[in-house]
């Protein structure tokens, strides 16, 4: 299981070197990968489709808690294997799509990379690699999105997509911390398998809402369905592995995923299926009055997306057969239509839906599959998009609420997809031919294996429905409600109200399908201008304004003036330190004298002199001289209070640093008065407040013992153990030896820095 | 940059070899006494700085026959050394290790790993120093 | 004593930060140098000063006669003060390179230098 999901990310390493040896049939030995781990989760069907789960667990980071655990069951399954066997046809696809690309390497590194977080999303048990790994998919997918990095377009349509799903992520995360303080585990199986109801938990709320944002956002619910179409400026292999089976039905699996431990409630149920059916509606009609044809195919994914968003939130034993139904169906679909937009795409030189035509004669098989792909969008028999289809309508008549509003926008929907499959299965091929930028040849075997496969396996489950439904279905339809649950799949169920809504969505659609040229162009300027308003407006508007936000905050606080920098920093600490320390521990400023001898008081005289002479002399070398004066006292009050070691260190350097000081300051100008006495009279105030607070501080700090000192340790232990005398060289190269340690490498760098500094003549690099 | 008074020619060629050996003097007490290697290497230190304003940058390189970078990387090898037997005996990092090591006329040396860190910190301290003052003083020149 | 030397400490804190607030690059560099004996002192005054005690142990004995000043602190400054002197060097290296280089030694004029 481990294997599974990180040979992706060992064989994305290798990539580079297999492709230089491979050449250009490399599509199809990567594709050896994902088929073989297609084959090992179809030998895993038996384990679980009896309603069954594996968990297997590796520890990862021990000492944090963290594991690597994989939860398999008919949820993750179903998942698991539309992501290896659409995998398997779209490297293959990539192959040929992108042959001679001189990037060919690369992509395929980002695209395995990407296979393998997404395997390693939907199988996780652990919420924490989930989140990891759902991240990773984010990160893969703008990699892939903005593969044409040279086109600023796609780079601006990737960074779009990553923003949105990135900020969906990180509620997420707080979502599933959420999830975890509330039933004590981050293990899905454990969140799964506890019984006591999250209902009434008091983050019930807070949990649905973030892990909403996040599954909203990844998948392209309305209003933050704009990146999708948007993402369509990856390359088509990208788009059709991304919009049909992965990246964006991550959101979907995670609500399937928790639907057992967060659903059955009213604010679940209302949020899911508000959501789910807006974007439904919506994505149907963008579908419809868009031109290119990987918009529309765009399009109508966040239609389905929508759907299943909704079914989920019905929430109904016959709801979530359809759920089940409908996201296999439309990963079988969805791959080969995008597949073929790619073959339409690659041959005739043009995206636009309106330049196409005829193609059929010289396509006869990219006809087929496509017609047969188109079918089973629309919904017609004997596809099993049809089976889907029914149930999903018979779902939302049986719907405990708002049952007529659903079916009514179900029954739009539909609409608007019939004419959808007219227009990328139909229009393409049988309509009147049209010249095309690059005259068209029938598509190479290494693509049409993707659609050839992905078509036939839809009308196989169309035709012997219970072929799916016994392996695999049952048993995810089972781990979306959390209950056993029996459907019963077949074609025909006799003339019922479904089948008279299918027909007619079906007449309906051919007209509109009929009506496009006419309806588009006008549909499209409706468009354009609720584009205006549209969420995807706010969400410039709103970059924008952090660019403003940070240019302005840039120049109020980062300009660059060190002298600013410190004034800030030093105003805002010891301000909040000051308030702190007067309004909590009520400090004064009180002078008790007794007990110092005549002589300290010189010493403190002399410090005090030293300290305000150096600030205030006009003169380099009376500034120097008076810090000598300061260090020397300094030193003395070392050597008078006990310190014999630091009193003579303490001179030692004072001597070593005027030397220093000699050697260097006396090559630099003279002071001059640089700033107004207005500026100096501020940072007189700044000081002044800096230099009490300090006081106050120390006056404080004298009477509060927070903790018992280790120093006592030292003392009692010196000798016995460190066998030394002077305690405070024992600490310094026995008890702390790995501070000094460092110290005397802190000090060799130093030393480093200042000979490259002096030896190395930047002048010679810098000649104007 | 030096200088030409005769007073500090003289007094520099006594005061330099007592002072190194006063340095040293320093190091090997530290444990008991004020002192250590901190101490020990900038006394060192000083000494050379002291040559180098009597005679010159360039005479107290010869004098220190070996690159002030190589005190500061032997220093920091010794330091990195003494960690080396609390490691090959399994303790944590820097553990101390005494070993004595008896001295002609039945004396004992008093050998253990804090004395090699120490030396370490001491030759890291007198090489930092003298790259200091000494590369500025060739710098001036 | 300590009653008085937090004034000291405090007034010397205070000419440090106005001198590191000052535009010219050598005034900044005398405040770097105030600052670094006023952080020594604080960590020496706060620790209690102790006359005439220092922390040895006598020849023989296995622990110091006596209450003797607080150890820690000590070893504590004594790193510091070797550390503040490296940090010196370096700054004071540094900015004589940059004076060489971009020929003023206004902090606010330096700032222009890298576009």
């Amino acid at each position: 299981m481990l294997l599974a999901v990180l040979s992706g990310f060992l064989l994305a390493v290798l990539t580079p070197a297999i492709h230089r040896v491979v050449g250009h049939t490399v599509g199809w030995v990567l594709a050896i990968l994902p088929a073989s781990l297609a084959v090992y989760f179809a030998s895993l069907i038996p384990l679980i489709s009896d309603g069954g789960a594996v968990v297997k667990e590796f520890a990862w980071l021990p000492g944090l808690g963290v594991t690597l655990g994989f939860l398999v069951d008919g949820l993750s399954l179903v998942f698991a294997l539309l992501i290896s066997v659409i995998g398997t046809f779209i490297l293959i696809f990539a192959g040929a799509y992108l042959r001679g690309h001189p990037y060919l390497g690369r992509f395929f590194v980002i695209m395995l990379s990407f296979m393998a977080s997404m395997l390693g999303l939907v199988l996780s048990d652990n919420l924490l690699t989930l989140f990891m790994f759902w991240e990773l998919t984010s990160i893969t997918s703008y990699l892939l999105i903005g593969f044409d990095h040279e086109d600023s377009n796609a780079r601006k349509c990737a960074l779009q997509g990553l923003f949105v799903t990135t900020a969906g992520s990180l509620a997420l995360m707080a979502g599933l911390i959420l999830l975890a303080v509330m039933t004590g585990t981050y293990s899905l199986s454990g969140i799964l398998a506890s019984s006591d109801p999250l209902h009434e938990h008091a983050f019930y709320l807070g949990a649905v809402i973030c892990v909403l944002a996040g599954a909203f956002t990844k998948s392209a619910q309305v209003p933050f369905h704009f990146w999708l179409p948007n993402a369509m400026a990856a390359p088509t292999p990208v788009s059709a592995y991304l919009h049909s089976a992965t990246m964006v039905k991550a959101g979907i699996y995670l609500m399937a995923r928790l639907n057992p431990a967060l659903g059955e409630s009213m604010l679940w149920s209302t949020l899911l299926v508000l959501f789910g059916s807006v974007t439904m509606v919506v994505g149907a009609w963008f579908a419809f009055s868009s031109s290119g044809i990987k918009k529309v195919l765009a399009y109508s994914t966040v239609m389905t997306l929508g759907t299943l968003t909704m079914l989920i939130g019905v929430g109904t034993e016959l709801a979530l057969t359809a759920f089940v139904c409908v996201l296999v169906a439309h990963s079988l679909y969805k791959g080969a239509l995008f597949m073929i937009a790619g073959i339409l795409d690659h041959e005739t030189g043009t995206k636009d839906l309106r330049r196409m035509g005829g193609l059929g004669k010289t396509m006869p098989l990219t006809a087929l599959f496509a017609c047969l792909a188109a079918l089973s969008l629309a919904g017609m028999p004997p596809l099993f998009g049809f089976i889907a289809k029914e149930l999903m309508l018979e779902a939302l008549l049986k719907a405990s609420f708002w049952s007529l509003g659903l079916t009514v926008a179900a029954v739009v929907a539909s609409m608007l997809v019939v004419g959808v499959a007219g227009l990328v299965a139909v229009r393409p091929f049988f309509s009147a031919f049209l010249e095309t930028p690059k005259k068209p040849h029938e598509a190479p075997p290494g693509m049409l294996a993707g659609p050839a496969f992905l078509s036939v396996v839809a009308l196989v489950f169309g035709l012997a429905p219970y072929l799916p439904e016994t392996a695999v279905l049952q048993a995810a339809m089972t781990s979306v409600a959390g209950t056993p649950v029996d459907s019963y799949l077949a074609l025909w169920h006799g003339v019922n109200a479904p089948l008279v809504l299918s027909g007619l969505t079906l007449v309906t659609g051919i007209t509109l399908y009929r009506l496009w040229p006419t309806l588009q162009p006008n549909l499209s300027a409706v468009n354009t201008a609720a584009a205006r308003i549209g969420p995807e407006a706010i969400y410039f508007r709103f970059m924008e304004g952090i660019t403003h936000i940070a240019g302005w905050q840039t120049r109020v606080l980062q300009n660059g003036v060190l002298g600013h920098y410190l004034l800030v920093l030093v105003a805002v600490t010891f301000g909040l330190a000051g308030f702190t320390l007067v309004a909590r521990h009520e400090v004064h400023l009180a002078l008790d004298l007794s007990g110092s001898r005549f002589y300290e008081w010189g010493i403190a005289a002399l410090l005090v002199a030293a300290a305000v002479f150096s600030s205030i002399t006009r003169s380099r070398l009376g500034s120097v001289a008076s810090l000598g004066v300061l260090g020397f006292s300094v030193a003395l009050i070392f050597i008078l209070f006990s310190a014999p070691d630091l009193g003579i260190t303490q001179l030692l350097v004072e001597t070593l640093t005027v030397v220093l000081l000699v050697l260097v300051l006396f090559k630099l100008p003279e002071f001059v008065k640089l700033s107004s006495p207005l500026e100096r009279f501020r940072d007189l105030a700044v000081a002044i407040v800096a230099g009490t607070v300090m006081t106050l501080l120390i006056l404080a700090g004298l009477e509060v013992q927070y903790f018992e000192s280790i120093s006592a340790y030292y003392s009692e232990n010196s000798a016995p153990l460190a066998q030394g005398r002077n305690i405070v060289n024992v600490i310094l190269v026995d008890f702390r030896a790995l501070d000094t340690l460092g110290e005397i490498f802190v000090l060799a760098l130093a030393a480093i820095g200042i000979h490259s500094m002096l030896k190395l003549k930047a002048e010679d690099q810098y000649k104007p | 940059m030096k200088s030409n008074t005769l007073i500090l020619h003289t007094a520099a060629l006594f005061i330099v070899p007592l002072q190194l050996m006063f340095s040293v003097f320093l190091l090997l007490r530290g444990h008991d006494e004020p002192g250590g290697g901190f101490i020990g290497g900038l006394v060192a230190a000083s000494a050379f700085v002291i040559h180098a304003f009597s005679f010159g940058s360039e005479a107290t390189l010869k004098v220190m026959r070996i690159w002030p970078g190589d005190f500061l990387a032997a220093g920091l090898l010794l330091a990195l050394a003494s960690t080396l037997p609390a490691i090959v005996a399994g303790q944590p990092i820097l553990t101390a290790h005494w070993w004595q090591i008896p001295l002609p006329g039945g004396d004992y040396f008093k050998m253990s790993s804090v004395l090699i860190f120490d030396v370490g910190v001491y030759l890291t301290v007198l090489g930092t120093i003298s790259i200091f003052v000494i590369g500025l003083m060739e710098a001036e020149d | 004593m300590e009653s008085l030397m937090a004034y000291v400490v405090g007034i010397l804190f205070a000419a440090a930060i106005y001198m590191m607030l000052r535009r010219s690059i050598v005034k900044l560099v005398i405040g770097l140098i105030l600052l670094s004996n006023s952080a020594n002192l604080l960590i020496f005054v706060m620790a209690g000063m102790t006359r005439g005690a220092p922390p040895l142990i006598p020849d023989g004995a296995q622990a110091p006669l006596g209450a003797v000043a607080d150890p820690l602190p000590q070893a504590l400054i004594l790193t510091a003060i070797v550390i503040a002197f490296g940090v010196l060097a370096f700054s004071v290296v540094l900015i004589r390179r940059a004076y060489e280089i971009v020929k003023t030694d206004d902090l606010d004029q330096m700032k222009d230098t890298d576009t």
